[in-house]
């Protein structure tokens, strides 16, 4: 059976030593995030994982969901722990108190967030989604929606969803049909049908509140004439209680690759009662706060299908024995040496090793910035967290989720033909990570918002939030020689990038085929020199706790060996990457349609 | 006989601008009008209009000492004023019987062989010279300017069955080469060519603006830039003319045409829109000069808001912002635009229908051929395209059909051209479509004609994205500037390089201009920006110094390098010309180094250029100090010329600049100014120069921390302004070492990235591009 524990030190070194959260007090709710508090959400959390949540996920994977006569159930266990998860108040970890929740940063959310994922990623997309639409009411909502929907989803009593696929319309919602049609009372009868719907129904819960994009009759075409609506499954009674059946059912559910414990919904929606939430129309605005925030999350869903594989393969790999190391026995009073005295091995492991440290630092770092947004004391400050995000969000979704499959997969590789069994848990793991390179935006959509939109928008202010640091950390630390092998190696892969950034500003902006042609090698560079960034600042904290003495030199001795991992074996991909991109679009453009 | 002084008659709006234009030729006039009934100062209308012109904006002088060159006087004291004048130019009020007074009492006076010409807007020749002696009518024409004058090119030139040839060819010389004016023949017939089509146009706009039921915004947004029309639109248009002009031009035409025209026929005077115009005029709404007009800025509660006139009630209302899918349609092209079903796109159908119709219908009567409609609508109304220009857009046949379809009649010359083009291109010739359905080649004046004429059927001698180096003949090469609004970017700073080796392909001279609006508009920011923001340092810095070395270059090149600016000269624009060794502006030409406005420095040599010539002028006062500040005043504040008269002052032009009037003439003149600086010529000699160094700069420092203080300038003003004191002022320089200029580059170098890596220069090269305007922060 596989086995998941959560990464507690590792989060603890990312929030105190690198991002030092202790020190921003400036920020409302961080003031509550001691060490010592923090120390003890991260402890709780990692309890919940490994007793409750990750038992379940291989379960869940044999059961998946079923549906009959619009009901659906959940695979064993759970109802049960959901109802454990609830009630110890976690659903709430970094929501508003006004509205019931703790209000801690939305930076140990992301933590929490990748052990939920790690433990049973079809489990935590119930919570997951729920937290999605908890913050678009509270962005977006009037204060009595958020009176009326907002606590009982802070308590998880409540759940939430995002319907915004209709069967001929994914990412070009523009073509949408479902409609809104306004009643007198204020309110709207929504009708139409909404596929892949996570969560959309399931028996954990006594409502589930939808938001649904709905375009209401005589507005502007396409895209500009969408709005959002908050659609309850069941009605408020007088004392804001489930009562009446409102008319929405689930049609029926998926079956899927993976993410079996998921219920994937077909929503049909008969003139069910629903509300605008936000201005009319500007129903892309309210959904891109949720979007931004779900594909972050989409992008930690990624980094967790690596990290829960690596821990399963490192397991394996000290187990297994089998055959001699090359270089010469090293467990002579075995049968053989376990296979982790190999070099492939060892370059499999540490591969993934070093992605998700690297990751877990930026993704965190992205929820910092959440924070920011939110909560930072100056315009300023906001502005630029905004801009940071914007221009990272694409990264984190598109890199962490293309490396969350293919490094599962290579933690698969570890067992052998084990690995292609079930039983072993790692084939769902691969098979878990597929969706997230394509939902909330398939891979290839978030490399052309990165090149199309995040680029070019306020002439390439975004990037200043990126680059500028970069730049900044490089310059500072040049001239250090106990830094050189992790500066030198950033400072090319910077180079390197800034290279490809001028050549999409140059070319892209004559022919947008080629910031196409150019865009996923681009954002996979971009994903490695962000990793470089949060890696280069580990080393150097590395080094510095190792100077200082520590108590545990062992952490920080990985994290350089890691960290040196990172910068001879990884970043260098940034050369071949540039001269791919380089090549333009010419070729693969050549082609008529009908020569395929 | 060339004409050397010249008389106005009557100091109105127009005489009075008339005259100031020939002022900026450096021409003599001599201004006169009535005495008022009861004035004490006798000159006071001549005087007043003088005075008035000082602070007129746009000015009617190109620089305020030309108003020295006009005497003013009196038509009763001073009337041998006129005596020693070439050329008399009536601009009185349009009264035949006043003006035939005027010119006999002229004619007693004027020296013989002088000419009397009116400026009037509709008279025909025939109704002012009707019963005068042959003496004056051998001597008359009709020289119809365009308001305001010094800036509309159109020159209306109508000659009599008596006039002598030989003073058409002295108004047509002075027109084009002093005045810079485009010179259209007319024939003798009412409003001649440009209001004749361009009060048509304005009644049929603004008529059926009503009766298809579009308010004023939508049909300015239409009738506007859509259409090649000043983006003021058909109702700004009036409210910036006077709308109490109209009706008084409208009466003038209907009694001059026959009732056959289509003006006559189809004028209703009964029209709601005539009502209300008239009864606008009674209450004091003449437009812009009076209480306001179809718009008004409303400023009650210290806002400022602007107000439409709703065409229907009279009443104003928040000025909207039209969404009219046809305005968006007409992005795609004229055809789009009439092609759209909206009331935009039947509004624009409705007015070309006519307009183009009626133009084609007067092709042969009111002049001979199509191109000097189509100037004369280009030059007198600003239209960027004449009327035969916009039915080549929409094509002949097409126009044609939707006639027919319609029911409307087509005209017999459009039935002659077909499904023709008017226009096209064969070698190196364009040609039109002459009244009589031929094609006939455009011809091209010796000294006057633009860069497209070099370009038509040629290959340049190199390219690029960004510029282009062409041959000029008789071994003048022309580094021409192509990118968008012609900044430069490193494919234009790559070809000046080129361009500073041209000898090496045989070329023996150079000079950069082009056709384009604006001779260039600076270093392209956006990409400076993208760089800074992805932290491209060096790249930029690259770019500095290639732009640098590349001036630097041309300014030392073994052959004469000669810059032609017209319109903008800013930024690094200003810094090419400033590079040349000579300067053959336009007139008209706005130059000046603006890049503190984007929290910037002149970093191409800019002011290196400005402190040299500063420093070693010899006409300057004593000391360092007095030369630099005029340079960083300059500098600091962003100062732009508003001629090529006001840059000589800022040393932008030299003496021995010389200024060209006619925008057409303005290659040919540079080309001819580097020929003839070709014999003999040496690079200039390296230059040193001796600079204050910290002290000067410290002083500069303290005026601006004044001008913080007193709140006219902003902390980061100050930052700004501080580097391009330490530039200027040397460095950590003193004044006994001697500098290079190599020295004066690294500092404006140096300086330039120390701005460029601060955010607050960032946000205001943001804020310019996104906004056009620049960011006090």
């Amino acid at each position: 059976m596989p086995v998941y524990n959560a990464p507690v030190k590792d989060f603890k070194f990312v929030l105190n030593d690198l991002l030092g959260l202790d020190k921003m007090t400036n920020m409302p709710g961080f003031e509550d995030a001691t060490p010592d508090m923090v120390d003890a959400i991260l402890e709780e959390g990692a309890k919940l994982m490994s007793e409750v949540i990750q038992p379940l996920n291989l379960v869940g994977d044999s059961e998946g969901c079923t549906w009959k006569d619009g009901e659906v159930k959940t695979p064993t266990g759970f109802k049960q722990a959901y109802d454990q998860y609830r009630e110890a108040g976690w659903m709430g970890l970094d929501a508003d108190p006004e509205y019931g929740g703790q209000g801690l940063p939305h930076v140990i959310g992301i933590a929490f967030a990748e052990m939920m994922s790690a433990a049973n990623m079809a489990f935590g997309m119930y919570p997951g989604l729920t937290h999605g639409a908890y913050a678009s009411i509270h962005r977006h909502g009037t204060d009595e929606q958020k009176r009326t929907w907002l606590p009982k989803m802070v308590t998880g009593e409540w759940t939430g969803t995002m319907n915004l696929t209709e069967s001929h319309c994914g990412t070009d919602l523009g073509l949408m049909r479902t409609k809104a049609v306004p009643q007198e009372d204020g309110s709207y009868k929504v009708s139409g049908t909404k596929i892949f719907i996570s969560a959309g129904e399931h028996d954990m819960a006594e409502n589930i509140i939808h938001l649904v994009l709905a375009k209401i009759p005589g507005g502007p075409d396409g895209i500009k004439g969408v709005s959002l609506f908050i659609v309850p499954k069941f009605l408020l009674d007088a004392d804001g209680n489930p009562g009446d059946r409102n008319g929405v059912a689930c049609g029926s559910i998926e079956h899927k690759m993976g993410i079996h414990g998921n219920s994937t919904c077909v929503m049909n929606y008969d003139d069910a009662t629903g509300w605008l939430l936000g201005d009319a129309h500007k129903g892309m605005r309210a959904m891109f706060t949720m979007m931004n925030a779900a594909r972050l999350g989409v992008g930690i869903q990624g980094l967790s299908q690596a990290e829960v594989a690596y821990q399963n393969a490192v397991v394996y790999a000290k187990d297994r024995l089998q055959g001699r190391s090359i270089s010469g026995v090293k467990e002579p009073e075995k049968a053989a040496d376990p296979i982790i005295v190999h070099p492939d091995i060892r370059r499999n492991l540490l591969m993934i090793r070093a992605f998700t440290e690297g990751a877990r630092a930026l993704g965190l770092w992205a929820g910092l910035q959440v924070d920011m947004v939110e909560k930072h004391p100056e315009e300023e400050g906001r502005r630029a967290a905004d801009e940071a995000l914007s221009l990272l969000t694409p990264v984190i979704k598109a890199y962490f989720t293309d490396m969350g499959f293919e490094l599962a997969a290579t933690a698969m590789q570890c067992y052998g033909g084990h690995g292609y069994i079930h039983e072993w848990g790692m084939e769902q793991f691969v098979r878990d990570a597929r969706i997230t390179q394509i939902y909330e935006g398939a891979n290839g959509v978030q490399a052309l918002d990165l090149v199309g939109r995040k680029l070019p928008q306020n002439l390439g202010r975004n990037l200043r939030q990126f680059f500028h640091p970069v730049d900044a950390f490089i310059q500072e630390n040049m001239m250090d020689p106990e830094q050189k092998d992790f500066i030198m190696p950033l400072a090319k892969a910077f180079a390197k990038l800034q290279q490809g950034t001028a050549l999409i500003g140059e070319k892209g902006m004559g022919n947008p085929d080629e910031a196409g042609a150019a865009s996923t090698e681009y954002l996979r560079m971009f994903g490695l020199v962000a990793l470089g960034f949060m890696w280069a600042q580990m080393a150097k904290i590395a080094k510095q706790k190792l100077a200082d003495g520590t108590d545990d030199p062992q952490f920080f001795e990985t994290k350089l060996v890691t960290a040196r991992f990172f910068f001879e074996r990884m970043i260098p991909d940034v050369s071949s990457l540039l001269v791919k991109m380089s090549a333009g679009s010419k070729t693969m453009m050549e082609l008529d349609a009908d020569a395929f | 006989m060339a004409i050397e002084k010249v008389a106005v008659i009557g100091a109105g709006v127009m005489g009075a601008a008339i005259a100031a234009h020939v002022a900026n030729a450096g021409v003599p006039v001599v201004l006169l009008d009535i005495v008022p009934e009861g004035a004490k100062n006798r000159n006071m209308l001549a005087e007043g209009a003088i005075a008035t012109m000082l602070k007129t904006k746009p000015a009617p002088f190109m620089h305020k000492k030309n108003a020295r060159l006009v005497t003013t006087g009196n038509l009763e004291d001073n009337l041998d004023l006129v005596a020693d004048c070439d050329w008399i130019c009536e601009a009185i009020i349009e009264h035949p019987g006043l003006k035939q007074d005027l010119y006999k009492r002229l004619d007693t006076v004027r020296k013989s062989g002088s000419i009397i010409s009116s400026n009037t807007s509709t008279i025909p020749l025939k109704t002012l010279t009707e019963g005068l002696s042959d003496s004056i009518q051998q001597d008359f024409a009709i020289t119809h300017f365009f308001n305001p004058p010094r800036y509309m090119r159109l020159f209306e030139l109508v000659g009599g069955p008596l006039t002598r040839k030989g003073a058409l060819e002295d108004l047509r010389a002075f027109a084009d080469v002093a005045l810079g004016k485009e010179v259209v023949d007319c024939y003798d017939t009412p409003g001649f060519i440009g209001n004749r089509v361009g009060i048509y146009w304005s009644s049929v706009a603004t008529r059926s603006a009503y009766d298809l039921g579009l308010t004023v915004e939508e049909a300015d947004a239409v009738c506007g830039k859509p259409m090649g029309i000043p983006s003021t639109g058909i109702f700004g248009l009036g409210d910036l003319t006077g709308i109490d002009l109209g009706p008084k031009v409208i009466a003038s035409m209907l009694a001059e045409l026959p009732a056959s025209d289509a003006f006559t026929q189809e004028y209703d005077a009964g029209h709601p829109l005539v009502t209300m115009t008239a009864k606008m005029i009674e209450d004091g709404y003449t437009g812009r000069k009076g209480k306001g007009g179809f718009y008004r800025i409303n400023r009650d509660g210290g806002k400022k808001v602007k107000e439409a006139r709703n065409l229907k009630t009279g009443e104003y209302a928040t000025a909207q912002r039209p969404e009219l899918g046809s305005v968006r349609a007409a992005k795609k092209g004229l055809r789009a635009l009439v092609e759209y079903d909206d009331k935009g796109g039947q509004y624009a159908w409705t007015i070309l229908s006519k307009v183009i119709s009626y133009a084609a219908s007067l092709v042969g009567e009111i002049a001979d051929d199509i191109i000097a409609i189509d100037t004369a609508m280009k030059t007198g109304y600003a239209w960027k395209y004449g009327p035969f220009e916009q039915l080549n857009q929409l094509g002949n046949q097409y126009f044609m059909d939707r006639l027919e379809a319609d029911g409307l009649p087509v005209p017999e010359f459009l039935k002659k051209v077909g499904d023709r083009q008017l226009f096209k291109e064969e070698g190196r010739d364009a040609f039109y479509m002459t009244k009589d359905g031929d094609y006939a080649v455009v011809p091209v004046a010796e000294g006057a004609w633009m860069l497209a004429d070099i370009k038509r059927g040629n290959e340049p001698v190199m390219s690029n994205k960004g510029a282009s180096i062409w041959d000029l003949g008789d071994g003048v090469a022309c580094l021409e500037i192509h990118t968008k609004m012609n900044s430069i970017d490193q494919d234009v700073v790559a070809m000046l390089g080129e361009a500073a080796k041209i000898d090496k392909k045989g070329f023996k001279a150079l000079v950069i201009g082009n056709d384009a609006d604006n001779f260039s508009v600076g270093a392209n920011v956006g990409l400076a920006l993208f760089a800074a923001n992805a932290a491209m340092w060096p790249v930029i810095d690259n770019q500095i110094s290639a732009g640098q070395n590349a001036l630097m270059k041309l300014k030392y090149a073994p052959f004469p390098v000669v810059a032609a600016p017209a319109g903008m000269a800013l930024g690094g624009g200003c810094e090419i010309v400033l590079a040349a060794n000579k300067v053959q502006p336009h007139a008209e030409s706005y130059m000046g180094l603006v890049e503190v406005g984007v929290g910037l420095l002149p970093g191409f040599g800019g002011c290196k250029e400005l402190v040299i010539r500063a420093m070693t002028n010899k006409k300057r006062p004593g000391g360092a100090m007095p030369a630099l500040s005029g340079v960083f005043e300059a500098i600091s504040t962003a100062k732009v010329s508003t001629s090529a008269a006001e840059a000589r002052d800022m040393h932008i032009l030299r003496d021995g600049d010389v200024i060209t009037m006619n925008r057409k003439r303005v290659l040919a003149d540079a080309k001819a100014a580097s020929l003839a600086m070709v014999d003999g010529y040496e690079a200039p000699e390296p230059i040193e120069i001796n600079l204050p160094g910290a002290t000067a700069a410290a002083a500069f420092d303290m005026a601006v921390s004044g001008f913080v203080a007193s709140g006219k300038a902003t902390a980061y003003d100050a930052v700004v302004s501080g580097q391009v004191a330490h530039v200027l002022s040397g460095g950590d320089t003193d004044i006994t070492v001697p500098m290079t200029e190599k020295k004066m580059l690294e500092l404006e170098r140096e300086g330039f990235m120390a701005l460029i890596h601060n955010h607050k220069t960032l946000d205001r090269i943001e804020h310019m591009l996104m906004t056009g305007k620049p960011l006090r922060n």
